[in-house]
Formats: structure tokens, C-alpha cells, sequence
């Protein structure tokens, strides 16, 4: 018995954890999600579409490209490739995510898998790379995807009810931009890590006006596979 | 096509983006350098998130602008004390008062 108590402080110790370390990042979430909505009512969409997309896609990107899309008359292939394109990222964050979670069940993948946000692999990453030993450690990324996705909802009905309470005069992407500078501080001081940094941002820098969004998933190619290569051939001057 | 069919094509083509390797990798068969490799995806990825953020205002690429100022005052504090939410009240205050005074 005292077991069974200790394993489920154990649990929700982790789960909150999680919701603690999503916290900060979900400052441009709030933001976002209420310009999201505030964009679907403007360009004629019902709010049950706007919350019907949160609810349904849950992916900020892809969201805002479906809709500007779609109003634009695109074509649907274009839509779907564009929206592709921009989960790709998604791909590399499953590969990572996969060793932490391959000794859960099928429940269990299906459900994480839905929460694998930006913010969500930020924050569990660095938790689970550490802890992933800790049986109960995947209830971290349950904490932190449920966070991101009930605040993510909730700045939705903000923005349908509110209206536009957000200045046009600030650039939301900026605020995406600040919460994933503070994750990646921290290995900035690190060569290998420092090179491939600046070989992913000088890459999205040049690459920026590809079409459908395909700067991010270029960048971060280019800066694996100089990761690769600096692993292979400077083994020794890493070490 | 109905916007609503348009909506759930799209819910399942980013579920299994986020799905199909998170469960189906089999991760025993990554070699040492996969393993090392996939330690760089944050390094590799964020950047394509934060800098044309900071340096792109519509289409075209601007070195000095309210954005780059307090990036850089974020960047100088991110590096130094390492914390995020520091590194978050510090880019955002700055940006702020910047756009509002």
C-alpha cells in the first residue's frame, strides 16, 4: 500500500513538473492562439471552425497556414504540401522522442504522440534525456502537452470573445522566437552544439523565402548533417 | 472540397507526422552516431524557428530593427545566467517598452 501511494506522488510529481516547465513558453501560446482566433473571425470563418481546428489540428503553424491558404483559394494539393512541409520537424522530433517511449504501450504512444508540440519537445527533452530511466518519467511530457493544449484552447475562446486584444503593432513571431532562445542558451557555449547552431540559423536566414515554409526542415538538415560530419571525422577534437 | 473534410485531412496528416516515428522507430537498431547525432536536434532545429523570426519583417532580411535590439539583450542574458524564464521576461519586457514608450 504504501508502495502504491508513493508511486502515484511519484507520478504526479512528474506530471507537474511538466506542467511547470511548459509554463513559461506558453506566453507567444496565449498570444498566438488568441491572434488564431481573432484572424478566423476576421476572414469570415465561424468561431466553431476556429475552436474546431485548435481541437482537431492543435498545431499553431499549421493552422495559420490552412486558413491564410485557404481564404487565398489555393489549390488543395498546395494546402496539403504546405502543411506537410511544416510538420516535417515533427519527424526528427519523434525520431529523439521514440527510445524514451518504446517500452510503453500502444495507448500510450497515441496519446503522447498528439501532444508532441514545439514547446512539449522542448521541455520534456531536456527532463526525459536525464530521467529517462524513471519509469513514470513519460507522465512529464503528459503534464506538459496537456498544458500547452488546454492553454492553446482556452486563448482560442480568449480571442473569439474578446475580439482583438492584441496590438498589431507587435510581432508574434518574435515571442515564438525569445522562448526557444532561452532552450537552446544553454549549449551555445558548446562548439559542437555553437556550429551547428549557426549553420541552422545562418541556412534559415538565406533560405527564408523557399516556398511552403521549407526553410525550417532545409536549416535543420543542414545542421544535422553537420552535426554528422563533425561527429564522424573530428571525433577526437569534440572529445 | 467541405472546409470541414479540408480540416480533418490535416488533423491526421499532422497526427501522423507526430505518430508514425514516435511509435514505430525501432530505436535498438541506431547506431552510436544516430544516437549522438539526434542529441543536435534542438541545435538544429530552434534556429529555423527563432532567427528569420527576429530578422525577416515582411519578406525581406533587416538587420536592425526594435526585434533585433531586444533579441540581442535576450541573447546576452540567456547566455549568461542560462535560465528561461529570465531569458523570456527579459526579451519580452524589452521589446515592450521598446514598441509602447
Amino acid at each position: 500500500m504504501y508502495q502504491s501511494i508513493s508511486t502515484s506522488m511519484n507520478r504526479r510529481k512528474i506530471f507537474f513538473q511538466g506542467i511547470k516547465d511548459v509554463l513559461p513558453l506558453n506566453i507567444p501560446v496565449v498570444l498566438f492562439g488568441i491572434f488564431y482566433a481573432v484572424l478566423c473571425i476576421e476572414l469570415g470563418f465561424s468561431s466553431y471552425f476556429a475552436i474546431g481546428t485548435s481541437l482537431i489540428i492543435f498545431a499553431g503553424g499549421s493552422q495559420l497556414i490552412f486558413v491564410t491558404l485557404l481564404t487565398a483559394g489555393a489549390i488543395p494539393w498546395v494546402i496539403f504540401g504546405s502543411v506537410i512541409m511544416n510538420n516535417t520537424r515533427h519527424i526528427l522530433y519523434g525520431a529523439v522522442f521514440s527510445k524514451y517511449i518504446e517500452k510503453k504501450n500502444g495507448l500510450w504512444k497515441l496519446i503522447l504522440s498528439f501532444f508532441l508540440t514545439d514547446q512539449c519537445f522542448a521541455v520534456s527533452n531536456q527532463y526525459l534525456k536525464k530521467n529517462y530511466k524513471n519509469k513514470f518519467s513519460h507522465y512529464h511530457m503528459l503534464g506538459s502537452g496537456v498544458t500547452v493544449w488546454l492553454i492553446w484552447q482556452l486563448s482560442n475562446l480568449v480571442g473569439i470573445w474578446l475580439g482583438n486584444i492584441v496590438s498589431d503593432q507587435l510581432s508574434l513571431n518574435y515571442f515564438v522566437a525569445i522562448t526557444f532562445l532561452a532552450l537552446i542558451a544553454k549549449d551555445l557555449g558548446k562548439l559542437d552544439h555553437f556550429l551547428v547552431i549557426l549553420i541552422s540559423a545562418v541556412c534559415s536566414l538565406i533560405f527564408y523565402n523557399l516556398p511552403l515554409k521549407a526553410y525550417v526542415i532545409v536549416s535543420a538538415t543542414a545542421g544535422i548533417i553537420f552535426a554528422f560530419l563533425i561527429n564522424k571525422k573530428f571525433k577526437k577534437l569534440l572529445k | 472540397m467541405n472546409i470541414w473534410t479540408y480540416t480533418i485531412i490535416i488533423g491526421i496528416l499532422t497526427y501522423l507526422s507526430r505518430y508514425l516515428v514516435t511509435a514505430y522507430a525501432n530505436t535498438k537498431t541506431y547506431s552510436e552516431t544516430t544516437k549522438k547525432v539526434l542529441s543536435y536536434v534542438p541545435s538544429a532545429v530552434f534556429p529555423s524557428l527563432i532567427f528569420p523570426a527576429v530578422f525577416y519583417k515582411n519578406s525581406s532580411l533587416i538587420l536592425y530593427s526594435d526585434e533585433v535590439f531586444a533579441f540581442m539583450a535576450a541573447l546576452i542574458i540567456s547566455i549568461i545566467f542560462k535560465n528561461i524564464l529570465l531569458t523570456v521576461i527579459t526579451g519580452i519586457s524589452i521589446y515592450l517598452l521598446i514598441i509602447f514608450i
